[in-house]
């Protein structure tokens, strides 16, 4: 099997300052990667420059394109990536105010990404929309509502729909449990493993919570100072941590 | 006309302008960015329409105005002086006669002819702009033709009204290409676009012009299941008796009769002058305004 992402050397400066340096690591289908980390400690950066939004200052980021196979994603040319944004990618927000459009209704922030790749269809758009509301358990009287007039975990399920309604291959995720209260963040950690499942999704979750790459993700990145401290499978890493830091951070997480 | 240069501006603005309206014409419906200039009316009045006239303009034009289609409101009448004051230019009320026709929110009813320019008055040329705010992201929409959005705002109309409710500045597709904001024209004249006539479009404020040239190929959006349609109210006027034309909307009394008649009213002066006779309508008078 070939990767379906491969992060090569991929650096990002900030002045003097160190974003995030050196990070290399392969992706395969279905895989589903986290990268944690306190805070900055150059996750988010290295997650942006992976998905476009920002430019990383050295490196190369791979991906396996459907029409041309292996592309450096950083130097192909700025339409061609923000296509790969709207069809193949999916990111998600920690903030859904982020990643939805505020003043536009649940279906139509769902079927944004579809118009945006062509549909000219009312009928089928919004039959889509009610499918995938449905699928992240919105109820379906709720397609002409804003997202302002949702709850905190209904508006992150509904930028978890709007994602994912045109099939990507890579979803990336930026705390997508933050702010939740725990029963809510319960709820969509069960929703997103449903979808990554049955989907087949590959994903890297970026998050400073141990225990949702524990139920989440296959492997596991420890970032400290920008540099990447451990990888390895979730449950090693987490069980039997090898980095210092790795042992600090996973003895300061609160018993009940 | 000692006091003024002609038409107002001065020959380098003028120069100015004409560069962008050149621009403009050579990429239809791009938004081309011009230095507007103060001019003596509010923001809002027709300074960008007031701008390009004033660029296009020549002595020997003849000069028409109108707001909302009538020739005889506050505004068109005010611009009509003006170039009547500052480049001494002949005016008309008759669309026909006109070479250089100013508009503010509609297209007149009669089809224009190629040796006929017309000026809109812009006030938003952006046509994303209530749905995407930033103006970088936008430009970059527009150069990317990541028009995806402009589906969005119809998708709404349809889902909150059971049709595309927008019946005004309806966005429109050029020579499929960019996609543009035809001004705030009600959707009836948008197939209108279309046309013989130059036309271009002036915003002062927001210091934007953009062009369509003749015979340009200018598409209303919309769905496979819900097509663009021109609409007007379902009446005949109440003066002239035109079923073609679009028509205003007047309450009458306090009962709140209504009243239609055509927006255009050269249009329904020459129909009536010709003889049509509304069911409210008094055979016409010559001299009896």
């Amino acid at each position: 099997m070939s990767p379906l992402l491969q992060v090569d050397g991929l650096s990002k400066f900030y002045g003097q300052r160190i974003g995030c340096a050196e990070v290399s690591f392969d992706l395969y289908p279905g895989e589903v990667m986290g990268i944690v980390g306190e805070s900055g400690s150059g996750k988010s950066t290295l997650l942006n420059c992976m998905a476009g939004h920002l430019p990383p200052d050295a490196g190369r980021v791979m991906f396996d394109t459907r029409a041309d196979g292996m592309r450096d994603t950083v130097t192909m040319s700025e339409p061609e990536r923000r296509m790969l944004g709207r069809t193949d990618w999916a990111f998600v927000h920690q903030h859904a105010r982020d990643g939805l459009r505020m003043n536009v209704s649940a279906g139509g922030n769902v079927g944004e990404r579809l118009m945006a790749v062509g549909a000219r269809h009312y009928g089928d758009i919004r039959a889509q929309a009610i499918d995938w509301l449905g699928r992240v358990e919105i109820a379906e009287d709720r397609i002409d509502d804003r997202p302002r007039q949702f709850s905190g975990g209904m508006q992150q399920r509904l930028q978890i729909a709007r994602n994912l309604v045109t099939g990507p291959r890579l979803v990336f995720m930026d705390e997508p449990t933050g702010g939740l209260d725990v029963s809510v963040q319960a709820r969509l950690l069960d929703l997103l493993r449903g979808l990554v499942r049955e989907m087949g999704l590959s994903a890297i979750i970026v998050t400073h919570d141990l225990a949702v790459v524990r139920l989440l993700a296959d492997r596991l990145m420890v970032m400290k100072d920008g540099h990447v401290v451990e990888t390895g499978l979730t449950d090693q890493v987490l069980d039997d941590p090898q980095h210092a830091y790795s042992q600090l951070l996973v003895s300061s997480v609160l018993q009940v | 006309m000692t006091d003024y240069n002609f038409a107002y501006l001065d020959e380098q603005t003028k120069r100015m302008i004409r560069r962008a309206i050149l621009k403009g014409l050579a990429i239809p419906g791009y938004q081309v960015p011009f230095a507007s200039r103060e001019m003596p009316m509010p923001y809002g009045w027709g300074t960008g329409g007031v701008q390009v006239s004033a660029a296009v303009m020549t002595a020997s034009d003849v000069f028409k105005v109108i707001d909302q289609g009538a020739d005889d409101t506050t505004n068109a009448v005010s611009i009509r002086r003006f170039f009547e004051r500052t480049a001494g230019v002949e005016t008309t009320e008759a669309t026909s006669d006109a070479t250089v026709i100013q508009t503010r929110h509609r297209i007149p009813e009669e089809p224009l002819t190629d040796d006929q320019i017309l000026v809109y008055q812009v006030p938003i040329p952006e046509p994303l702009r209530f749905l995407e705010p930033s103006e970088v992201e936008t430009r970059k929409m527009h150069a990317l033709e990541e028009y995806g959005l402009m589906h969005v705002k119809l998708y709404e109309d349809i889902s909150a009204h059971g049709a595309i409710a927008t019946a005004y500045a309806y966005p429109v597709e050029v020579e499929g290409r960019y996609v543009m904001d035809p001004s705030p024209i009600p959707k009836f004249d948008n197939p209108k676009l279309s046309m013989a006539a130059i036309q271009l479009f002036g915003a002062g404020r927001e210091q934007r012009i953009y062009a369509l040239p003749p015979y340009t190929r200018v598409v209303s959006l919309g769905f496979d299941d819900y097509p663009f349609e021109a609409s007007k109210a379902e009446h005949a006027c109440a003066l002239c008796g035109a079923t073609d034309s679009y028509l205003d909307e007047l309450i009458v009394d306090d009962a709140g009769t209504r009243m239609f008649m055509c927006s255009d009213t050269d249009y329904c002066q020459s129909r009536r002058a010709a003889g049509h006779v509304g069911a409210q309508g008094t055979p016409f008078k010559e001299d009896a305004a």
